[in-house]
């Protein structure tokens, strides 16, 4: 009589260990899809994620887009950011320097850092960065002013594709928040001993 | 219940066997998969209530255009304090009434009963399932107290999430708690269904419910994790720099409405299964005919459990999604609508030319066939991308949703309940009070929820406190609906469950004759505190 329950009570616990596993591995996915979701907007520009690429020989088309230019700031952070140009005819492959001016209105240093977006979001797979303040934490002393650059171009094998002939105006969109990460912290750490005002 | 249906069961079953425990150890250590089904049971009805008690307040509220009770301290409307109760009403209804009581009640009391097992493979464990609930509900209640209340819908959404106060972590240790119960107990009923079948009993062989419980808990499996994931990032978005779904740290909110909906979506056929398995039963006995197509009902169920896991972002159309995505979710969306036709089909089949006995349990669950496929339909209207772009978050969404679940899987409890109650409790309900009981039931939740199809069509908003003089009408007809529901639900309890326990005609092993073919109709009624000590034997022949 025990023989038998024994062997069952062992095959229970061998089905158990799986599913176990099952559940871990799945809670496991949940976790992986942050990062994967972040790498596949990147790579496929899904939802208007603009391209990263680097400076390279193209053709230069004659069709043209225009690139409107938006600006946005949270709340929290106290400043004022604005693009020096609020439109741009280019050409697609042609490469194009624009820039936005971001002042600190505070009394305090703060470090801020920017999403960017294009819509219509299926031009996300044609905008392509080349340079963008978007990249990195910045820093911006009290009453500071900077004129941050982004170097850009409209991908012409967009031209190609039938699907995008409607795509006549992009609009690139930035918004800053106030960063909190350690690369934030270690910026205002070099500047943490000279700075006497601490209002905001 | 709990007492009155312990004593009779201990009486009983001191004829059987010594060792059955008494008093408070009984429940508090209870290993036994009975008397964690009838706990599990007892605490459905009693969050059921609870939760009911939310709606009849919100219909309250909803009766007349204006703000009436969700008044602030300071005398304006409290869209905040509103939606903190539209909350706790869905949260409840979801994770401590309808999961409870179909997986943890019947599923317990008659998974193991039906493929003719002793107890469940992990009595132990099956405790903790059950006793992970009530501090978890504890903590749910208090979240709606604290910190403001939690004002977010059950599904959760950042940033509004991000920004709750304390309340909001409650909640989400709430849900943590929760899961961790459903995940033990679908471990549980797994290892179970798939190794403890008695002798001859395959898989093919099983009854549909215990092949509904085994669908189920795979899905709990893999779709509670990604909430637990999910809840828990936000937890860390809130109290500890992450940023998974801050925009400001370069995070996305619509990522959890992908994690969520991954999770939601199985959710609701979570819901669903296990009252699809009582419901084929209880036709086949009433019919007095084996189910028809018993593989295809099988299989539906299998292949409803897997296209649920491909359709989650049919919730979300809204959120900017390119038209390809769109198209296929749409796609997919419909294509559950065909196991799903299978099962009607099926039960329709096997009622016609069938001796037909229009008993309380067949009443209910005739009931469930016409009130499911009304939110079927529905469902079918709302997968279209394009309709779902002006109905999406309006009533329309609220009338389908309580169609195919308040009404769905609720009949489905309703109908186990009148089916069983004379196995698990040895008394036989009362007829006319069941009677009135769903009589009143039925007439009174169509009324709740049938006008919500027309002031969604008429473009009313959820999630808000009040609404256009324009929609006063379909609107003062659901709450009269809803006040005739929840009172048919006290009828139910006073003179149904307590009528039965204290008044019931005792009744023999198998009451309903003919037709209740399955195993838990060969022990007594109750059944003897341990069953299947001696493993019963199914020949090939017999039907499900």
């Amino acid at each position: 009589m025990s023989d038998p329950r024994a062997d069952i009570a062992a095959k229970n616990r061998k089905v158990a260990r799986r599913l176990f596993l099952a559940t871990a591995g799945m809670g496991g996915f949940a976790y992986a899809s942050a990062p994967l979701y972040d790498l596949f907007c990147r790579t496929t520009g899904f939802g208007g994620t603009p391209v990263v690429s680097q400076a390279g020989d193209r053709p230069i088309l004659d069709r043209t887009v225009n690139v409107r230019f938006d600006s946005n700031v949270d709340t929290a952070l106290p400043w004022k950011f604005q693009p020096l140009q609020r439109e741009v005819k280019v050409r697609l492959g042609e490469e194009y320097l624009a820039h936005y001016r971001v002042t600190n209105l505070s009394q305090r240093p703060a470090v801020g850092t920017s999403t960017y977006n294009v819509t219509p979001e299926t031009a996300g797979g044609w905008f392509n960065k080349i340079q963008c303040f978007c990249f990195t934490e910045q820093l911006l002393l009290p009453g500071q002013s900077v004129d941050m650059p982004v170097i850009f171009f409209v991908d012409p094998e967009l031209d190609k594709d039938r699907r995008y002939d409607n795509i006549r105006t992009i609009t690139l969109s930035y918004t800053f928040f106030e960063a909190k990460t350690e690369r934030a912290r270690t910026l205002l750490g070099g500047v943490a001993g000279n700075e006497i005002g601490k209002g905001g | 219940m709990a007492t009155a249906h312990g004593a009779a069961h201990d009486h009983h079953a001191h004829g059987h066997d010594d060792h059955t425990p008494t008093g408070i150890k009984r429940w508090l250590y209870s290993t036994n998969h009975k008397d964690i089904g009838t706990m599990y049971l007892v605490f459905s009805i009693f969050a059921a209530l609870i939760g009911a008690g939310f709606s009849v307040y919100m219909r309250l509220e909803l009766m007349q255009p204006g703000v009436q009770y969700f008044n602030g301290a300071d005398g304006t409307p409290d869209g905040h304090f509103w939606n903190t109760v539209v909350t706790a009403h869905g949260l409840i209804m979801v994770f401590f009434v309808v999961m409870p009581g179909l997986i943890g009640g019947f599923g317990n009391w008659f998974v193991p009963l039906m493929i003719g097992a002793p107890d469940m493979a992990f009595p132990r464990m099956n405790n903790i399932s059950f006793w992970l609930l009530p501090p978890a509900f504890i903590l749910l209640l208090m979240s709606a107290l604290i910190g403001g209340g939690v004002g977010t819908g059950w599904t959760i959404y950042p940033p509004l999430t991000i920004n709750q106060g304390a309340g909001m972590d409650l909640a989400i240790f709430s849900l943590h708690i929760a899961g961790a119960s459903s995940i033990l107990g679908a471990i549980n009923f797994i290892t179970t269904i798939l190794n403890m079948r008695a002798p001859g009993m395959t898989l093919h062989r099983m009854p549909l419910f215990a092949w509904s419980v085994l669908v189920t808990a795979f899905l709990l499996l893999l779709a509670l994790p990604v909430l637990a994931g999910a809840i828990t990032m936000l937890l860390t978005d809130r109290n500890f720099g992450t940023s998974f779904f801050k925009a400001e740290g370069g995070g996305d909110p619509t990522l959890f409405l992908n994690l969520f909906w991954f999770f939601g979506h199985p959710e609701v056929y979570i819901m669903i299964l296990p009252a699809f398995g009582i419901i084929s039963h209880i036709i086949s006995t009433f019919a007095r005919k084996p189910i028809f197509g018993y593989l295809g009902m099988a299989y539906a169920m299998v292949a409803i459990g897997v296209v649920g896991f491909v359709v989650w972002a049919h919730h979300m159309y809204t959120v900017g999604m390119d038209v390809d995505t769109r198209a296929y979710f749409v796609a997919a969306t419909m294509v559950i609508a065909v196991p799903t036709g299978v099962k009607i089909f099926s039960w329709i089949a096997t009622m016609w030319g069938g001796s037909i006995r229009l008993t309380i349990p067949m009443l209910w669950a005739i009931g469930f066939i016409f009130l499911f496929t009304v939110g079927g339909v529905t469902g079918v209207v709302l997968a279209n991308a394009g309709v779902d772009y002006s109905l999406h978050n309006t009533y329309y969404v609220i009338a389908h949703f309580h169609y195919v679940l308040s009404l769905g899987a609720v009949f489905g409890m309703f109908a186990g309940f009148y089916y069983w109650i004379g196995k698990m409790s040895g008394r036989q309900y009362p007829e006319w009070a069941a009677q009135v009981h769903f009589w009143v039931t039925f007439v009174a939740v169509n009324l709740t929820f049938f006008p919500m199809h027309f002031s969604g069509l008429a473009g009313m908003p959820r999630h808000y406190v009040d609404y256009p003089d324009a929609m006063a009408h379909w609107n003062y007809l659901s709450s009269i609906g809803a006040f005739l529901s929840f009172g048919s639900t006290i009828f139910w309890l006073i003179f149904v469950v307590f009528g039965t326990l204290l008044f019931g005609r005792k009744v023999g092993a198998n009451y309903w004759g003919e037709g209740a073919t399955t195993l838990e109709w060969t022990v007594s009624s109750p059944p003897p505190y341990h069953t299947f000590e001696e493993l019963p034997h199914i020949s090939p022949t017999a039907h499900h």
